[in-house]
């Protein structure tokens, strides 16, 4: 069913992939010698500067939770749409104008935060408002972003019309869900930006309504984690399966899972504001029930990748319950990046229950718990995921064999033990009290003793994963100059165990969806976005971060 | 369309798992009313001073008159004021905080007392600490009584790790 596709069948968007990348990567690289030195400041290590420690801090954030994906997914986007439908990306002019918007806001908003003035960390707060040029960059980084929405269901369209009654390839399928969740999950984020950050930051308004930009922000902040995290499951269902010499186990189960991703990640984002003070406790209830539905489809995509790697063990024949798991091909860096990224998930996904668990946040809401969760699951899962594709795609981009898969194995090693490492210890600061967000520790001494000795620990952690970040991006820049042609530069996507002839018209597009969305997220923001419009709010004074 | 059984069987399960956490979280809220922070109470944060609740002879500790023990804490950037306060454990208590700048978070070490603190509304927390816990890890003084620190948690500026205050807890 999948279709083969070399570089040469049409033109395949290999060099805007590429471009993508690159950006993402070795921005990404930087990032991490970020957060390996905010660790040394903690630990008292390094001199300590509240002005750089902030600066560094929002830099990191911008980088690693913006930057990173935006670039890595629109990339991957491209290369997965084109090479799923067997066509050259549409209006690739306007993909790279795209591309160019993305880069100059990225370089304006890095200016903005280098220079001092905007160190509001990468949730941006308000009434705290940073120099204008901060949101301008962020700004334009979200509508570089906007083509690749355009053309991916643009192709998607044309395909279907011209393929009527055929299966859209679930590689396609999985980055259409994506294309639309970015689509409805920008647009909190984008009202706050430019209705209240922007007038505020040139000086337009003195004002602010505080609890209108925190719902604007929840509605966004929730659905962007699925935005990062729908790309790595569409890695672990139609690439790593097929690296591991296996077979995916099923194909509808992925699309139900991106569907769901989808519909449920949408309308929850009030458990971000879970002990806010703005609003009521019936719609926070409400948006925690939702918030366990979203554990589903993750719950469903941790079995199927699981059956489907236990197909590729048995067919290096692995015998017995368990038999199969010692015949995974554990030097392949695509599978292993896949088997780490699921293994990660157990620990990430625990995490993210408790914090979802409505009451139960009040008592790690903002500490130290909150950041060593976000960092396991996104850095720990959906950044394997990514290092796996990046594995994956590399020769075929390049035409170069990989420069080293021993390396490639070992990075992947050293991120994930280095994570663990990282994050394990950062949890339990988190249970004693460690707020986040603090530049030194000015408090009891009873207190900051009791840290002591997890700070130290997450030090170690830190340094593995920088480590483990250079070694990564080394290898792909090597590969680039290395003398080994690639095998074959075909891009194939996994196999189904049961060939799909046909689906459901409801697993086969998302009209339907798109309009039970209009209106699960207009019960779910109605109220919480409303009430600001007709109860008695006062405005705050904007506060400059200086 | 075709789902294999095991895969039915395990999207069973996961219902069944994530219906249960669901399941007992409605319990606890409705039958045991235990909710975060959520009191939905505006106040004009530019003129918080001039509030009778939050003027500064108000602020600190009081029995009202029904006999509920209320706290009222303002966080400025970067102190809380008082600095200190001292609260029975073993008995109903009433956090109320606001603030006249920007967004703050307050969490005390060693008990459940944790919200987030917007300009514009009053944040409020009803609790009972349990002296056991705060205990263990608090500092014990002379007269039987454990202070624990209370952060605030929410980057608020350049000054944001130099924000925070004691609470003293009695025993019963
Ligand atoms: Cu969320
Ligand atoms: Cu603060």
């Amino acid at each position: 069913m999948s279709a083969a596709t070399s570089p040469g069948d049409f033109r395949r968007p290999d060099t805007l992939a590429l471009a993508h990348m690159w950006v993402a990567f070795s921005l990404f690289a930087v990032g991490t010698l970020l957060g390996l030195y905010q660790l040394l400041e903690r630990a008292g290590m390094v001199p300590a500067s509240a002005r750089t420690y902030y600066g560094s801090m929002t830099l990191h954030g911008v980088v690693e939770a913006f930057v990173l994906t935006t670039f890595f997914i629109v990339g991957f986007g491209y290369f997965v749409t084109a090479t799923s439908l067997g066509r050259a990306v549409r209006w690739p002019r306007l993909a790279w104008i795209g591309f160019g918007t993305m880069l100059l806001g990225t370089v304006v908003a890095a200016l903005s935060i280098v220079s001092g003035n905007a160190s509001v960390l990468y949730t941006f707060y308000p009434p705290q408002i940073a120099h204008w040029t901060f949101y301008a960059g962020a700004a334009l980084l979200l509508v570089g972003s906007i083509p690749w929405i355009v053309i991916t269901l643009a192709m998607q369209v044309r395909w279907k019309k011209e393929n009527p009654g055929r299966p859209i390839p679930l590689s396609q399928f999985g980055m259409a869900s994506c294309a639309i969740l970015w689509a409805w999950t920008m647009v909190g984020v984008v009202v706050e930006v430019v209705f209240q950050l922007l007038p505020a930051s040139i000086g337009l308004t003195q004002t602010i309504d505080v609890g209108l930009a925190r719902a604007l922000f929840a509605w966004t902040l929730h659905p962007i984690v699925y935005f990062w995290l729908i790309p790595a499951y569409v890695g672990l269902y139609t690439i790593v399966p097929k690296a591991a010499g296996g077979y995916l186990f099923s194909d509808e189960m992925g699309r139900i899972v991106f569907v769901m991703l989808l519909v449920f990640s949408l309308p929850i984002g009030l458990h971000h504001v879970f002990v806010d003070p703005e609003q009521a406790a019936g719609w926070k209830l409400a948006h925690a029930l939702g918030t366990f539905l979203v554990a589903l489809p993750t719950l469903l995509t941790g079995f199927t990748v699981t059956a489907s790697l236990e197909t590729a063990g048995r067919l290096r024949g692995g015998r017995n319950l368990f038999g199969w798991i010692r015949t995974l091909p554990w030097g392949e860096p695509v599978a292993l990046g896949g088997i780490l990224a699921v293994v990660t998930l157990l620990p990430g996904g625990f995490g993210g229950l408790v914090n979802a668990s409505y009451a139960m946040d009040a008592m790690v809401h903002n500490t130290q718990w909150i950041t060593a969760h976000f960092h396991l699951i996104f850095g720990g899962t959906a950044v394997t995921v990514y290092f796996a594709i990046a594995y994956y795609l590399w020769p075929r981009l390049t035409g170069r064999a990989l420069y080293s898969r021993r390396m490639a194995a070992a990075q992947l090693w050293l991120w994930f033990s280095g994570m663990l490492a990282l994050t394990l210890p950062w949890h339990y600061l988190g249970i004693l009290w460690m707020p986040r967000r603090i530049a030194w520790a000015p408090f009891d001494p009873q207190i900051v003793a009791r840290w002591r000795p997890y700070s130290l620990a997450m030090l170690v952690g830190g340094t593995m994963l920088v480590l483990s970040g250079l070694m990564f991006v080394a290898n792909l820049l090597l590969t680039h100059r290395n003398r080994n042609a690639a095998a074959d530069r075909e891009m194939v996507y996994a196999e189904t165990m049961e060939p799909v002839v046909s689906v459901p018209a409801l697993l086969n597009g998302f009209t339907t969806w798109n309009w039970l969305l209009v209106v699960l997220m207009a019960m779910a923001w109605a109220y919480p976005i409303g009430q600001f419009f007709f109860m008695d709010v006062h405005k705050t004074l904007v506060w400059g971060v200086k | 369309m075709h789902i294999h059984p095991l895969e039915k069987r395990w999207a069973a399960i996961s219902l069944l798992l994530v219906g249960t956490l669901g399941g007992l979280i409605v319990y606890t809220a409705v039958a045991m009313s235990i909710h975060p922070p959520s009191n939905v109470e505006a106040i004009d944060s530019t003129r918080l001073h001039l509030t009778p609740e939050f003027s500064e002879e108000n602020l600190g500790v009081k029995r009202e008159k029904d006999g509920t023990v209320v706290a009222r804490v303002v966080m400025a950037r970067f102190m809380v004021v008082p600095h200190e306060i001292t609260v029975p454990a073993g008995v109903p208590i009433v956090l109320r905080v606001a603030t006249p700048d920007v967004v703050h978070g307050l969490h005390v070490a060693g008990t459940n007392i944790g919200t987030q603190v917007v300009p514009g509304y009053v944040s409020q927390v009803r609790t009972t600490i349990d002296f056991a816990s705060v205990a263990r890890i608090g500092v014990r003084n002379a007269d039987g009584s454990v202070t624990v620190p209370l952060f605030c948690n929410e980057f608020c500026g350049l000054g944001h790790q130099s924000m925070w205050g004691r609470v003293i807890v009695t025993p019963k």
